[in-house]
Parts: C-alpha cells; sequence; structure tokens
C-alpha cells in the first residue's frame, strides 16, 4: 500500500458533473502530475458531499479544507498555493450566507455542524468505485458480524429494537416486514431493494447509490439472511445512468470477493442480487406495481391484501425496502440496536435524508436527526431562502406531500408530527418557495403530475386527477365561479377514500394544503378575477379582454 | 395478428438476428419483457413493430400484451424519434426554479410546441415527470447527458453543441 500525504477529494456525483467536475478532476491530475507531486497527493473521485449548490466542491485531506465552485482555471492555484506552500486558497472557500470570514472545513460549516451521518456516512469520503474503499470503513463487517455470530431472528430481533422504520414513505416498521416475511409459507423468497425514486424533489436513493452502492448491497444480503431470501433484485429508474453504472461495478466487486454469490463468509448462506431498470413510470414505485413491473408487465399496483410479504415478487414472499432504509441496516446491526435508538426521536429514532430544492441557498443533500425541526433545516442547515426573499411556504414529502407556511416552521420532522400537520415526511423531499410564486400556479403544477402520473387502472384515480387539474387550471384563467372550490373539496373527500394505491389517495392532499394555508390567494383568483403575484398570464389577459 | 400482414420488412437481415440474439439472451430470465424491450431500444432508439412481433413468438406473450406493456412506459418508444431526444422536466422544483420560461426558450429555438419534432428529424422535445436532478434545478435531459441549472439565455449553446 502507497502513503500519500494529502487525498483530494473531488465531488463526481451527478450534479457537479452537470457543472464541469470531470474537466476539474482531470486538470487537478495533470496539475499534480506537472508539478511532480503525483507521489505525494492522491487525487479521488467520490459521491456526492450534498452541497450541490456550490459544486464541484473538492476537500483536501488530512486539513479537510472545503473548496467550493472551483473551476479548471483555479486548478494551479490550488496546487501552488495549497499543495505545494501550504497555505489556504481563500477565495475559494465556502461563505456563510451570514457569517463574516470564510469557513475554512467541512465540518465548521453551520451545513455540516447539524448533520449526523449514518447513511451517508462514506458519500464524499471514499471512492464509490473501489470496494476496499468500503472495507477500509468498515464495509461487510456488519454481514460478518450477523452470518458468523447472529441467527435470522436475532437480526430481525435488533432490527425491531432499533424501531428503524421504512425510508421509502410509508414509515413502516422494517423489522415486522422481515419477520412477517420470514414467518410467510413459500417456495422461494425475495429481496427488493426499491430505488425507482420518482418523488419530484427527490434524489437521495441517486446519491446514496452514486456515493456508496455497497452498503445499499450490504444491507440487502443481511435483509435476504434475516428473511430466508437467497435472491435480491434492485429496481432502479432507467434516468439513473451513473448509479446503474456503479452498482453494477459493485456487484462484480462484491461477488468477486465472495460477500455475494454461494456460501458467504463459510456460512453456508447463498445470496445474490440483481439489477432492473425502469422505464419511466412514478406508479412504479409503489411497491405492487413495481413486482408487475419487474414480472415483465405494465407498472399498475394490485389489491392488496395479499402484502408483499405474503404474496409479493412471483407470487413470493418478498420484503422490498427503499435504498436509504437498507443503507441503514449494517450501522445498526455493527454498532446495536441501543446506539441507533440514541438517535432522532422516541417513536422514529436514527436520521433522514433530506433533499433541500426551490429557493434555498443550499441547495444538495442532508443528513440530520429525525425530528429536527423544518425551521432549522431551513435556516440553520439550508442557509434560508435565495436572495434574501420572503418566505412563504415548504412543501414536505415531494409532491404529494402537504404544504406548509411561516406559522408551521417550528414542526418536527418525523413521520407522526408532520402527518399531524397535515403533510407528510415521504420520501425526504423538501421544496421552498418564496413569496414570489402564485399558491394556484403550483398547485395546477402538482395537480398535473398527478394527472400525467395516474395509471389509469382505477377510476377514482384516472378521471379523480384529471377532474382536480382541470378545475385548478379554471382558478387561474380565471374562469371558476363560487362552485368550483366546493367540488374540489368534494371530489378531495372521494379521492381520499377510494382509488386503489396511495397515488390516487394522496394527489389531493397537496392542493388542499395550499387551500387551506392560502385560501385567500384563491379566492382573490375567483373573485376579483386577479393573480396577486401576476404569475397567471391567462387571468390578466382575460381582465384585459373585458375591459 | 400482425405477423399475417404483408407489409415489406423495414428491418435488415442483421438487424433481425439482432432482435432473436436479444430474444435468446433473455428468455431464461424470470420476467424477461422489460429487459427485452430496454435492449431493443438500445439497438433502434424505438421499437419497431417487427421486433414485437418475433418477441411475441419468441417469449410466447401476446402482442397486444406487449402493446400495452410498451406504451405505458414513457421512456420507451413506439414510433421512431427525431435524432436527439430533449426532456424537459415540469414538475414543482424546476417549475418553481423557472422551468417554463427554459421550456418556452428551447419551443422558440426549435421552432416546435412540446410533444413535436423539428422538420429536419434532429429534435423531439417532450415533458418529463422528473428527471431526478432537483438539486440544479431546472433541468432537462437531451439524450443521456443532463443540463441543470438553467436560464433561457442557455439554451441556444446547449443546442448548438449537437449540431
Ligand atoms: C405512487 C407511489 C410511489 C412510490 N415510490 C416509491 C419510490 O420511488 N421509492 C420507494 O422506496 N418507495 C416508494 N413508494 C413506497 C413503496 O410502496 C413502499 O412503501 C416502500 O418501497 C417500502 O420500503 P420501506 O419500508 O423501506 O420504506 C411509493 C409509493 C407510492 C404509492
Amino acid at each position: 500500500m502507497e502513503f500519500y500525504r494529502s487525498h483530494v477529494l473531488v465531488c463526481a456525483g451527478t450534479n457537479c458533473s452537470l457543472k464541469g467536475n470531470r474537466a476539474v478532476r482531470e486538470a487537478l491530475v495533470q496539475e499534480v502530475a506537472r508539478r511532480k507531486l503525483d507521489r505525494e497527493v492522491k487525487v479521488v473521485e467520490t459521491g456526492c458531499f450534498g452541497l450541490c449548490e456550490q459544486g464541484p466542491t473538492i476537500v483536501i485531506y488530512p486539513e479537510g479544507v472545503l473548496y467550493c465552485q472551483t473551476t479548471v482555471a483555479d486548478i494551479p492555484e490550488i496546487v501552488e498555493t495549497h499543495l505545494l506552500k501550504g497555505r489556504l486558497v481563500q477565495r475559494l472557500l465556502y461563505k456563510e450566507p451570514v457569517a463574516t470570514k470564510p469557513v475554512q472545513t467541512a465540518p465548521e460549516l453551520d451545513y455540516f455542524k447539524r448533520q449526523v451521518r449514518v447513511v451517508l456516512r462514506n458519500c464524499g469520503l471514499i471512492n464509490p468505485e473501489v470496494v476496499e474503499e468500503y472495507l477500509a470503513q468498515g464495509g461487510y463487517q456488519a454481514l460478518g458480524k450477523a452470518l458468523t455470530t447472529m441467527s435470522p431472528d436475532e437480526v430481525i430481533a435488533t432490527i425491531k429494537n432499533a424501531k428503524l422504520r421504512g425510508r421509502g414513505g410509508a414509515g413502516f416498521p422494517t423489522g415486522l416486514k422481515w419477520e412477517f416475511a420470514r414467518k410467510a409459507a413459500g417456495s422461494r423468497k425475495y429481496i427488493v431493494g426499491n430505488a425507482d425514486e420518482g418523488e419530484p424533489g427527490t434524489f437521495k436513493d441517486r446519491l446514496i447509490l452514486e456515493g456508496d452502492p455497497h452498503s445499499v448491497l450490504e444491507g440487502m444480503a443481511i435483509a435476504g439472511y434475516a428473511v430466508g431470501a437467497d435472491y435480491g433484485y434492485i429496481y432502479i429508474r432507467g434516468e439513473y445512468t451513473l448509479s446503474i453504472k456503479r452498482l453494477k461495478l459493485a456487484i462484480e466487486q462484491a461477488r468477486k470477493l465472495g460477500l455475494l454469490g454461494r456460501d458467504i463468509f463459510g456460512s453456508g448462506f447463498d445470496f445474490d442480487v440483481e439489477i432492473r431498470t425502469g422505464a419511466g413510470a412514478y406508479v412504479c414505485g409503489e411497491e405492487t406495481a413495481l413486482f408487475e413491473s419487474l414480472e415483465g408487465g405494465r407498472g399498475e399496483p394490485r389489491v392488496k391484501p395479499p402484502y408483499p410479504t405474503d404474496a409479493g415478487l412471483f407470487g413470493q414472499p418478498t420484503s422490498i425496502n427503499n435504498v436509504e432504509t437498507l443503507a441503514n441496516v449494517a450501522p445498526i446491526i455493527s454498532r446495536g440496536a441501543d446506539w441507533f435508538r440514541s438517535l432522532g426521536t422516541e417513536r422514529t429514532p436514527g436520521t433522514k435524508v433530506f433533499t433541500l430544492t426551490g429557493d434555498i441557498v443550499n441547495e444538495g443533500l442532508i443528513e440530520v436527526p429525525m425530528g429536527i425541526t423544518l425551521r432549522e433545516v431551513i435556516y440553520d442547515i439550508g442557509g434560508g431562502t435565495k436572495d434574501g426573499k420572503t418566505f412563504k411556504m415548504a412543501q414536505t414529502g415531494g409532491t404529494s406531500g402537504g404544504c406548509l407556511p411561516q406559522e408551521l416552521l417550528d414542526v418536527p420532522m418525523d413521520y407522526d408530527n408532520l402527518a399531524a400537520a397535515g403533510s407528510a415526511l415521504g420520501s425526504g423531499a423538501l421544496l421552498i418557495m418564496d413569496d414570489t410564486h402564485c399558491i394556484v400556479d403550483v398547485a395546477k403544477c402538482f395537480a398535473r403530475f398527478f394527472e400525467h402520473e395516474s395509471c389509469g387502472k382505477c377510476v377514482p384515480c384516472r378521471e379523480g386527477t384529471m377532474r382536480l387539474y382541470q378545475l385548478v387550471d379554471k382558478i387561474t384563467r380565471g374562469e371558476a365561479d363560487e362552485g368550483t372550490i366546493p367540488l374540489i373539496t368534494a371530489l378531495a373527500e372521494m379521492m381520499y377514500k377510494s382509488p386503489l394505491c396511495p397515488l390516487g389517495q394522496t394527489a389531493p392532499l397537496p392542493i388542499m394544503s395550499t387551500l387551506k394555508y392560502f385560501r385567500d390567494e384563491y379566492d382573490a383568483h375567483i373573485n376579483e378575477k386577479r393573480c396577486p403575484t401576476g404569475t397567471c398570464k391567462a387571468i390578466a389577459a382575460r381582465v384585459q379582454v373585458a375591459d | 395478428m400482425a405477423v399475417a400482414t404483408k407489409k415489406p420488412s423495414v428491418l435488415s437481415k442483421s438487424a433481425l438476428a439482432k432482435v432473436d440474439q436479444i430474444i435468446a439472451r433473455h428468455k431464461d430470465q424470470p420476467g424477461p419483457l422489460l429487459p427485452v424491450l430496454h435492449a431493443l431500444q438500445a439497438e433502434f432508439k424505438y421499437l419497431p413493430e417487427e421486433a414485437l412481433v418475433r418477441v411475441a413468438i419468441g417469449l410466447d406473450i401476446p402482442l397486444s400484451k406487449i402493446y400495452g406493456v410498451a406504451s405505458f412506459y414513457t421512456l420507451f418508444n413506439l414510433r421512431p424519434k427525431a435524432e436527439h431526444v430533449i426532456r424537459a422536466c415540469e414538475s414543482a422544483p424546476c417549475h418553481v426554479r423557472g422551468a417554463k420560461e427554459v421550456i418556452e426558450a428551447l419551443e422558440n429555438a426549435l421552432g416546435v410546441k412540446v410533444g413535436e419534432d423539428t422538420r429536419d428529424g434532429r429534435f423531439t422535445l417532450e415533458l418529463s415527470s422528473c428527471i431526478g436532478v432537483c438539486g440544479v434545478a431546472p433541468a432537462i435531459m437531451i439524450d443521456d447527458e443532463v443540463f441543470g441549472n438553467l436560464t433561457p439565455d442557455m439554451v441556444p449553446g446547449i443546442l448548438a453543441r449537437f449540431n
């Protein structure tokens, strides 16, 4: 093994690659070689650090200095000043939105200070394409511990004890799911990793898979052992080309090392994983629609029961878990249920990965203890709204979640508290909007999404999502009257109860939440034929014609 | 069924051999249809009817079912598209960051509306529900390549890269 005095980590996540990280990395490698530093300094590609807005980001260890928004032109200076002379390149340091002096190292940033990294433990620290780097961080030790020192029932008991709940949206207790699948009768059982991630505003699973694919494979293998499954599928959305590539590589590496395949750790346990790609349908993230799709059909949800743990993929008992849920498994097995329960809240221990989007300073990926308030996330970590504009609302849980106004910013972020506030934790998407946006225009955007993504299998959803869209559209055009909102409300009541799957059942929720908190804006559109923010052009045009 | 039609073959002999190879490669795996359709689409950039007929026979799945599956998913094309497919995201996170203006700029630069092909057959413009890069919204995908943090004035430069 060779030793280097400095490691320069360049983010190789998709978001940074959009900003030219590859050119930056190549320039670094060349400049380091040109300065004959290549035996002392190693340039490493890693997964996402999370500060996507500041990309391409570079971190230099052992000091942990973070440089932001780097370009090829900055490279000679970084190499000369930092790596040769040991001084900081001040102008490339991160600047806190409100702080006066630049921040040197990543851990000092407000952005990182509040974070607790369990799921993202290796993202941005290791090269995701080199399995040895995962192993060096203790990777696959939890699998070894489970297979050689624990019975499947003990593994399940540990996960139950940790109170790990599914991170895909529904928050179902993972240990209980595994227990159901273990106890179910079936000739063969399956583990499915759900990496379909179609919820707008969510890209955490992509960054986990890009940054640390082995953590998900290890979680799946442990799940397989617990449930009694010898085969797993990862269903991943077709657009995630880089995740697919890294996962493929990780599977090959794990097979070569005997960490997947036959008789893992000499325990007699066999487990292998196969990747299947989706083809662009949001509903396929729903577990039973996903099974239909994987079996080769249209991705339409099934009637439940039977539940997946009794009759899932190919009609066999199946435990399906979200990527983030799976990435939590190995740390729990290694460090124990008590440790996990010391994080987060009583009812929902652990951390949650959130993706911050919209009008927020630090767009990107964060991991925080469950129960942190929305205000802390937006202001302490997210840096507040962009360009000093006024906060209007935050939508939690993606497009199927509710919108919360200023007054509710102190809600603790976990499944139960957000549901009580009329929203959802969902997949962890957080969309921040400032007051330049028209609430009705945004509601129309939500409605269009569901209208487009309804699979068409059941009538209440197929028709309901279409009518919802038409009604909201009417309001934005100034064509609504006093009957429109009662109609939307009645339609929503019907849709909460009757569709086959949660896609239709939650479709009205975001719209109803905007009605609840921003009714006056709806009224302005309907009664005064006026869009207060001036966003709805059709209404303005109509008023002009009328004049 | 379409097997009986006398339409002249649009696929060459070697293309048909490719189809058969793809079918053979996936035939014995459980749930082979989506992997086969993905492979065909990668090969031809759309799903030619003639190929689907062979898939129906090769996998012993009714052609009607294959059509139902192929038409369900937005990433599968049943007709040839233009050389480059632009998928513009208009879901909430992109919408909030100005996707509408970017899409208008695309329509103006290309002289088409969403859902249409340019007359020279170089670009198809489509909407997408979400391409999963919301941290750099608004974003579009052209073929396999993602472009993010867009403003309307960046559109001509991006399109020029595909000329
Ligand atoms: C319309 C719809 C879309 C969904 N999309 C996803 C998804 O993309 N990823 C995911 O993990 N779960 C998704 N779910 C939730 C899954 O049905 C299921 O609850 C989850 O995969 C279980 O894993 P967990 O217990 O680890 O959360 C979706 C549900 C619905 C109704």
